[in-house]
């Protein structure tokens, strides 16, 4: 991005009110591999785009299961991120034994967010660089929350995080008001499509992406590449076509972040998003 | 001055009788339904026996609290395990978990007698018997509780192999088929429940076999 004098640590404010830090937390998100998630009145759909550094290597884990009725997508520092995945993991945990009852999405997502705020606050600490699309069912019914490195969390229908996610995002917005009423498997194959944006004309195949799904009476569990696959073959996705369009779009969203941090006071800060 | 004695004591007994017994491709866990305290009985229907994981089961008598307290942690740190190892904890890992839980609290301990039972790693029945503070051994049967001084004696004499100290090595599982070790099992059950007050009413089976977990029961004397 820019060097400046006021981004050396976390502590130390702009004269425009920016923690530059925390900014370039964000940053690192937005160069992660994409995450997506949407829902349902009755399911979420998690989904990510797995690519390892070379052939040789297996691929990152970007899903994490939390509990029976919480997963978490990450992007950004796959390392941040499964350190608090193991967070998440004992809170609900913890919660359940003294509670016997699941720890309802909503909490979990404020103490996560309240950990964030810490790093934002602590000169001897630097932000978490990773976000997360925390998926959760409970009683009061299906959330998709977004948790930032700068310690702010959002609820959405569908939302798309990591690079090229605006792709993702854009057809996220085409078709999020039917989500709602959508069936589970309507919604796995609109995760799909969603991931198949992020692709840039690369042809979708199980082995590039995730998918994972939790609902009523439906765990939280990833699905199996076979099954995946089942699915693309079934809607016969030609990746190709796509993928001048997406470019195009993507070129004219990447611009505008630079122009709102390189002038000075001007502008809403990036962690408004 | 006399010494003092506590006027009161933070444990109870619940009574009544666990066992288990392993066998070559299953392994039965059994327990009576009857929580006691003093003379009186509270529930006749309270189950003893927790699953702990796929293929590992718990029975316990004592002081049903500290019992109750007992399973919660170990489901809980199954979780974590879960988590940790993306598979499901063997019946031998969750034995030694379960010592290593037990004496955790060597300086007030659990009061809970553990059986636990399962299958192993390669499908064979497995049994693990506890004190209360964790020492445990693995072996071919087993019993715990208010009746296991009337149960073992009986057990010895239908089940018993030579010392495993003996060479060569004998298996500690025993040759019986599932339905014989069913039906030792409520033989035994009918008898220590004639002459152990704090044994009866039912008796819930729980039989861990290759297709998964099976749960039977059976009535005993009520009195």
């Amino acid at each position: 991005m820019f060097r400046n004098q006021y981004d050396t640590d976390v502590t130390t404010w702009s004269p425009a009110g920016r923690l530059f830090q925390v900014e370039y937390a964000m940053e690192a998100v937005k160069q992660g591999s994409a995450a997506i998630g949407l829902r349902s009145k009755t399911h979420i759909v998690l989904g990510c785009v797995n690519k390892a550094n070379s052939e040789l290597s297996s691929h990152q884990k970007k899903i994490f299961k939390v509990d029976d009725h919480i997963g978490v997508a990450i992007a950004g520092l796959t390392a941040d991120g499964r350190v608090l995945s193991r967070y998440m993991r004992n809170e609900c945990i913890n919660y359940s034994f003294t509670y016997e009852s699941p720890l309802p999405v909503g909490r979990l997502v404020v103490q996560l967010a309240d950990k964030a705020q810490v790093c934002t606050q602590r000169s001897w600490k630097r932000p978490y660089g990773v976000g997360l699309l925390v998926a959760g069912l409970d009683e009061s019914g299906a959330h998709l929350y977004y948790n930032c490195p700068s310690g702010n969390y959002f609820e959405y229908q569908a939302f798309a995080i990591g690079s090229r996610s605006q792709a993702a995002k854009t057809y996220l917005e085409r078709r999020f008001e039917s989500f709602t009423d959508a069936s589970r498997d309507d919604l796995v194959k609109d995760a799909l499509m969603a991931i198949r944006e992020t692709l840039q004309g690369e042809t979708l195949k199980s082995s590039v992406c995730t998918i994972a799904v939790v609902g009523v009476g439906e765990p939280f569990h990833i699905l199996d590449q076979a099954t995946v696959q089942q699915m693309i073959d079934a809607f016969e996705i030609v990746g190709e076509q796509e993928g001048p369009a997406a470019a195009g779009q993507e070129a004219s969203a990447e611009p505008e972040p630079e122009q709102g941090g390189a002038a000075a006071g001007e502008g809403v800060a990036p962690m408004d998003i | 001055m006399a010494k003092q004695q506590a006027n009161w004591s933070p444990y109870d007994n619940n009574g009544g009788s666990c066992v288990a017994i392993a066998g070559a491709d299953y392994c039965v866990i059994a327990a009576d339904t009857r929580m006691s305290t003093g003379y009186n009985i509270l529930t006749r229907e309270y189950s003893k026996i927790c699953k702990l994981a796929d293929k590992c089961v718990m029975a316990s008598s004592g002081f049903q609290a500290d019992v109750k307290a007992l399973q919660k942690q170990l489901a809980a740190r199954h979780l974590i395990y879960q988590h940790q190892h993306n598979k499901q904890m063997s019946c031998p890992a969750m034995a030694q978990l379960l010592s290593n839980t037990l004496y955790y609290k060597r300086f007030f301990p659990y009061y809970s007698f553990n059986v636990l039972g399962g299958l192993d790693n390669e499908g064979k029945g497995c049994v693990f018997t506890y004190d209360a503070v964790g020492s445990y051994e693995k072996v071919g049967y087993s019993s715990q509780g208010s009746g296991s001084t009337l149960i073992t004696p009986f057990l010895d004499n239908q089940l018993k192999s030579p010392s495993p100290l003996l060479l060569p090595v004998q298996d500690a599982v025993t040759p019986l088929v599932e339905a014989e070790a069913i039906d030792l099992v409520k033989t035994v059950f009918a008898s220590a429940s004639e002459r152990d007050i704090y044994t009866g009413d039912k008796i819930e089976i729980v039989v861990v076999n290759a297709t998964g977990i099976r749960r039977e029961y059976m009535e005993l004397r009520k009195d």
